[in-house]
């Protein structure tokens, strides 16, 4: 049961987006998030939402993917209209005792409706076409420069690496410890949220034991095999820019202008 | 040659606060080209001998030397790394990377060698532990055995002239059991590598050129297979089995002196009793 999980829900395909560079990608959703937030009036938040939905065609990652992750934060969703709405001050339009909405108001639950549920998409766009490995290499690459000023940047992508590596590992241990325990009466399945989360700690403390001798031969492990840190360290697969990170840049940065440009209007 | 002379290796055990002497003045020379066998219970500093011969542990006193460099030289510990590889007992502790061929890329990597020649030299390691169709592989989706051979690829990328082997088999199944001991002997034969395999399986050590068999921390034994298997009543003494067949031979020796007393394999003994 536990084998379902999967971590970064990548989802493989050739499409223009999964072939970019992470890097490229990475920077290409920073812009996007700063240009949702730049443009202020409804021409421009109109060419967000036609621009997303062109990137989410050209992804050609199915729709009930980007629904899924609209619906895990429709509550979040909800309650920022909400506030939106009631609190913003402004020119009343409907009133009953305390709670009154404004035209302001309205306006501005709108605009960050739209901003949160744009974002969630997009973003969700970048793990689904990014395998969890480039996305790293790519973080790392993007880090080194900061590196200088004392960000960890080879040691956050090791670490990253490892979690991935042995996130299937655990998972297959829990569900033998759970069977184990289970054979011997174990109940993990009844009574209250209490009962429960206690039935857990004879489960946490023999898998946390193991994963701390894991981690103490896995270290062992690297030494033997060279690895002294990041320092005159080569990969075998050597993130490269192509011609299509060129024209995926170029039309980032027009995009990020022409937010700018909408503000004026 | 790996030359280990008398060596001794203090403990302190956290618990009791006790010395404890792991290696007690072991001295050993291994040859180039030598497929070596080390045998003892457990406790006996047979994976502690195995640490000092790549430099994870350095002797309390005495020396270990690889190829004449002293391995308490820290300037050369990654070329002591790289000439002595080591195989630990767990498969999964010792597999780093998301995929198969990033993994085996590993040690190469850590080397600064360029792309292209990691490249190459991770289609060749993998091919020759016959892994390659498998280089884009999760290793949480490969056997026990599929693993271990994974690790034994992800250090003769790295070109070592020595490979430790640190009971590897101990924790696979007898399929597993197979493919590591096939792939030990290949690259022992037709690659010229020097091995040398820490185990408790007799029948492992039965494939070595020579059998060095340890206690707390002696070495208390050493000899081709014939020679260390022959003295059953010894062996039995230190609770270490005998291949079952040398077992045989020797109760048969004892009774007709004409019957061979260092019989360790069953092809030798059915010419030995049918000529």
């Amino acid at each position: 049961m536990l084998k379902d999980i999967t971590i970064g829900q990548y989802l493989s395909g050739d499409s223009f987006l999964h072939k970019l560079d992470p890097r490229t990608k990475i920077i290409a959703v920073i812009l996007y998030m700063v240009s949702l937030f730049i443009v202020n009036n409804f021409w421009g938040l109109g060419a967000m939402l036609v621009l997303s939905l062109a990137v989410v065609l050209i992804s050609r990652i199915p729709l009930r993917f980007f629904f899924r992750g609209i619906k895990a934060i429709v509550f979040i969703v909800l309650l920022t209209v909400a506030l939106q709405m009631f609190m913003t001050p402004g020119e009343p339009l409907w009133e009953l005792g305390i709670l009154k909405i404004t035209k302001e108001g309205i306006r501005q639950a709108v605009f960050m409706g739209t901003r949160l549920i744009l974002l969630v998409s997009v973003t969700s766009i970048l793990t689904l076409t990014t395998t969890p490995i480039s996305l790293t290499d790519g973080i790392e690459t993007l880090l080194k420069p900061f590196q200088k000023i004392g960000v960890p940047a080879h040691e956050l992508a090791m670490m990253m690496t490892i979690a991935l590596r042995f996130i299937p590992t655990l998972i297959e241990e829990t569900d033998k410890i759970m069977k184990a325990q289970s054979a011997r009466g174990a109940d993990f399945e009844s009574g209250n949220l209490m009962e429960r989360a206690k039935a857990m700690i004879p489960l946490l403390v023999p898998l946390f034991l193991n994963a701390i001798k894991r981690a103490d031969e896995l270290a062992l492990a690297m030494e033997a095999r060279c690895y002294h840190g990041g320092d005159g360290r080569t990969r075998l697969k050597a993130l490269q820019y192509g011609r299509r990170d060129a024209v995926a840049g170029v039309f980032c940065l027009c995009m990020a202008a022409g937010a700018f440009l909408t503000r004026l209007l | 040659m790996i030359r280990i002379h008398h060596v001794t290796h203090m403990f302190k055990k956290e618990s009791t606060k006790h010395e404890v002497k792991a290696l007690d003045d072991v001295s050993l020379d291994i040859l180039e080209g030598e497929h070596i066998a080390v045998l003892g219970h457990n406790g006996c500093g047979k994976s502690t001998l195995a640490k000092h011969l790549n430099a994870l542990l350095l002797p309390t006193a005495g020396t270990v030397e690889v190829d004449a460099v002293d391995t308490a030289n820290e300037a050369d510990l990654w070329t002591i790394r790289q000439m002595v590889g080591m195989v630990f007992q767990n498969p999964d502790n010792q597999l780093v990377a998301t995929t198969v061929e990033e993994d085996v890329a590993f040690g190469p990597e850590n080397m600064g060698m360029e792309p292209a020649q990691i490249r190459q030299r991770v289609d060749e390691a993998l091919a020759l532990v016959g892994m390659s169709a498998f280089k884009d592989k999760g290793p949480h989706l490969l056997s026990g055995g599929q693993k271990q051979r994974v690790a034994i690829a992800g250090i003769i990328a790295m070109r070592p002239k020595y490979i430790v082997f640190d009971e590897p088999t101990a924790m696979l199944d007898p399929t597993g059991r197979r493919e590591v001991m096939e792939t030990m002997q290949r690259l022992n034969r037709e690659e010229g590598i020097t091995v040398i395999n820490i185990t408790h399986f007799m029948e492992e050590a039965v494939l070595a050129d020579r059998v060095v068999v340890m206690e707390r921390g002696r070495i208390v034994l050493s000899g081709t297979p014939k020679e260390v298997f022959t003295k059953v009543d010894l062996l039995k003494q230190m609770q270490l089995d005998v291949p079952p067949v040398a077992e045989l031979a020797a109760l048969l020796h004892k009774e007709q002196k004409q019957i061979a007393a260092d019989i360790m394999t069953i092809e030798e003994m059915v010419t030995e009793l049918c000529p």
